[in-house]
């Protein structure tokens, strides 16, 4: 069925909303009512139909609005694009992947036609139709990562491996919660995760590495995260900190259910064929309280997490000026009454 | 890691190469294109064996960007009862195999500005496809290649003739020549990596000259494959359940468990996740951990076990489940 496009705005009048139908498939990470890190890696199998799950790299009625405020990031900031050199036959991997699950998941959108090393490329949404040379870089108009980036919701990093351990090499992140490309690329997994609290000393990171080096094709896994945004804004950026650092000021017991928003990652990683490097898609969902209370058990559940949440995580979220008031105003959709297992609505 | 998706394959062609060397070419029996590959990459071959399934890993040696067929080659491994007699004296043409994803183990550094290959005997495989890399990607590289005689050694006359005798040094022990590694890694220039791939002697007489010259250990590369998943089949006792149930060679407890219509909870099934942990109450014998997520002591303790990866040797084991 083909996906109806919202015309829609993350930045200024802020005109982001999702429709019932999407709130249903909103990724609610929640499997019980307090949050805490954990390994929290799964195979990434496609799951029921109705789901974020049905196809691998998932596309919804924000497509094209994304799309436009991605293109907007990076007039304004080129640097949220970067690729070492090595990486080149990974930005390949890069494509192949996401024009062949993206074929695959909606062909009445997109479709790739391949006639040995010619391509022919068509993503009906954006109204392109392009045919080039796999391998040849100067038969399309931008990097193969960014090519591709332009025409996939979600940010991309590409992760080489080498010395046991994985190197954020190549990127394209313009909907990022608070870190930065410009900063991290070149570093490890370890340095890249140094500001994180507390999940350093539990050994989630050691084990993390270990699970992801040995990531095998054709066996892409995932995992959630999660944070709130105040207004449904894309891109977070430190860069862009002096833009909306300010809007978590602007939080009232009146206007919660509008302007602060579940943030939730889904980020997929994938063994990528030809150069053995990692693709990490950390696709981002947004949903206001307003749209998560139209749901009783996630209006329950959300509010004692939130109301449970350790300090450090509040602070490293970023929420600190506003969490108080939103658990308020979640207390209101909040009966007491047990939640069911699983994350799914009732 | 238990359960590699698979993928079914015919063999297309088998051949001799040299002296007890076969070189095996796969193709999909649907004629679907092949996943491509990175140089150094293997693939976990498995093969019906009158009824005994056996699983080795090959490197692959075709050209990485032709998706139309896979190529391993075979040494036909002394006093063998196992795959390398199976593919050399049983398999043929048309006969249908089952291969792992390729996995690798051995890549090149991506960022190397010249690279020294070291191979001995059927340990050239794994640097046919890397060779074919640099020269797609222009850059420096040089193979040097230890052999029994010229009829034990396989494909030289062909990489000769391919990448010129200034990057492809063949040495023949029959003939009393020697492979200088010592000379060799002297003097080379900063961003060079080495990688050998051959006998346990060749690798190791490798290490010790990289560590006496001096050499980044991040420089030096030695092949790996993986570690076959499985291992010996045992029984488990599961408690709680009332049953035992059998965890054959390729599969793991948890596997077995699910098989028997069981819900043991489970996330990553790679041993780091946590959620599969599974406490102990009788073990006669000994408790096999591939986990990353118990600690030290944890494993030593032997009252857990991660179940999607862990195994166990001995004669009794009892879990609560
Ligand atoms: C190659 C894959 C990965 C990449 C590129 C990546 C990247 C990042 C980055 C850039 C951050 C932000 C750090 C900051 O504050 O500057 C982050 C946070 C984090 N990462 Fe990863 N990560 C990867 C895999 C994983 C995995 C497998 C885990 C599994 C446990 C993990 C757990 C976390 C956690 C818990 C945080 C803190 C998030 C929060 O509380 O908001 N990461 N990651
Ligand atoms: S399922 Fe994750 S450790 Fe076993």
């Amino acid at each position: 069925m083909a996906i109806m496009f919202r015309q829609e705005t993350f930045r200024d009048d802020f005109t982001y909303r999702n429709s019932p139908a999407n709130i249903h498939r909103f990724p609610f990470p929640f499997d019980r009512d307090e949050y805490a890190y954990s390994v929290n890696i799964e195979p990434h199998v496609p799951g029921r139909k109705g789901t974020i799950y049905e196809s691998l790299i998932d596309v919804d009625e924000h497509y094209v609005a994304e799309m436009a405020d991605r293109a907007l990031v990076l007039k304004e900031d080129p640097l949220r694009y970067q690729a070492l050199p090595h990486m080149m036959q990974a930005q390949w991997d890069v494509l192949e992947l996401l024009m062949e699950q993206q074929a695959a998941g909606y062909p009445e959108h997109f479709s790739l036609t391949r006639n040995g090393d010619r391509w022919r490329w068509i993503n009906r949404p954006l109204g392109i139709d392009d045919t080039f040379t796999f391998g040849a870089r100067e038969t399309l108009p931008y990097e193969p990562l960014e090519y591709i980036g332009r025409q996939t919701q979600g940010d991309l990093c590409i992760v080489d491996q080498r010395d046991n351990n994985l190197w954020m090499d190549a990127g394209l992140v313009t909907t990022q919660a608070d870190w930065s490309l410009d900063f991290d690329v070149g570093m490890n997994f370890m340095e890249w995760h140094g500001p994180v609290p507390l999940a350093h000393g539990m050994g989630i990171f050691d084990r993390a590495l270990k699970f992801l080096l040995n990531l095998q094709l054709g066996q892409p896994v995932r995992r959630f995260n999660w944070t709130m945004t105040v207004n449904p804004r894309l891109d977070t950026s430190p860069e862009n900190y002096h833009k909306w650092g300010r809007d978590r000021t602007t939080v009232t017991p009146v206007n919660v259910g509008r302007k602060v928003h579940l943030r939730v990652e889904l980020q997929t990683l994938w063994r990528l064929p030809r150069s053995n490097a990692m693709l990490f898609v950390i696709r981002c969902y947004l949903m206001s309280m307003e749209e998560l209370v139209t749901v009783p058990k996630w209006a329950r559940r959300f509010h004692r997490v939130l109301k449970t949440l350790p300090q450090e995580l509040v602070d490293y979220k970023g929420m600190t000026r506003y969490r108080d008031t939103t658990v308020e105003w979640l207390s209101r959709h909040d009966d007491g009454a047990p939640t069911s297992p699983g994350i799914w609505p009732d | 890691m238990s359960a590699t998706s698979t993928i079914p394959v015919r063999v297309s062609e088998i051949e001799p190469v040299a002296e007890s060397i076969k070189r095996v070419r796969l193709e999909r029996p649907d004629g679907r294109p092949l996943p491509p590959f990175s140089p150094g990459a293997h693939v976990v071959v498995s093969m019906n064996d009158g009824g005994r399934i056996r699983r080795n890993p090959y490197s692959l040696m075709s050209e990485p960007d032709d998706r139309g067929y896979y190529a391993i080659s075979v040494l036909r491994a002394e006093k063998s009862r196992g795959g390398s007699a199976f593919i050399h004296d049983v398999l043929k043409a048309g006969d249908e195999l089952t291969i792992s994803h390729p996995v690798n183990l051995f890549p090149a550094d991506k960022r190397g500005r010249k690279h020294i290959l070291i191979a001995g005997g059927i340990g050239i495989t794994p640097f046919i496809a890397m060779m074919a890399g640099f020269a797609r990607d222009n850059v420096p590289f040089e193979l040097h290649y230890a052999m029994r005689s010229r009829a034990h050694g396989a494909y030289w006359r062909d990489l000769v003739a391919s990448y010129g005798a200034h990057r492809i040094k063949p040495y023949f022990s029959a003939e009393y020549q020697v492979l200088p590694v010592a000379t060799l890694l002297e003097n080379q220039p900063l961003g060079t990596h080495v990688y050998v791939c051959g006998p346990d002697r060749l690798t190791d007489c490798v290490l010790d000259a990289a560590r006496n010259t001096g050499w980044p250990a991040a420089n030096v590369h030695t092949e790996r494959f993986l570690a076959p998943a499985g291992g010996k089949p045992f029984d488990v006792e599961l408690i709680r359940s009332g049953i035992t149930v059998h965890v054959g060679e390729h599969e793991s407890i948890l596997e077995a468990v699910e098989a028997a219509g069981i819900d043991a909870p489970c996330l990553c099934r790679g041993g780091a996740c946590g959620q599969c942990e599974t406490s102990v109450i009788a073990c006669d014998g000994q408790l096999l951990h591939h986990d990353v997520y118990l600690s030290d002591d944890e494993k030593a303790g032997g009252r857990k076990i991660m179940i999607c990866v862990s195994r166990f040797e001995g004669t009794r084991l009892s879990l609560d489940l």
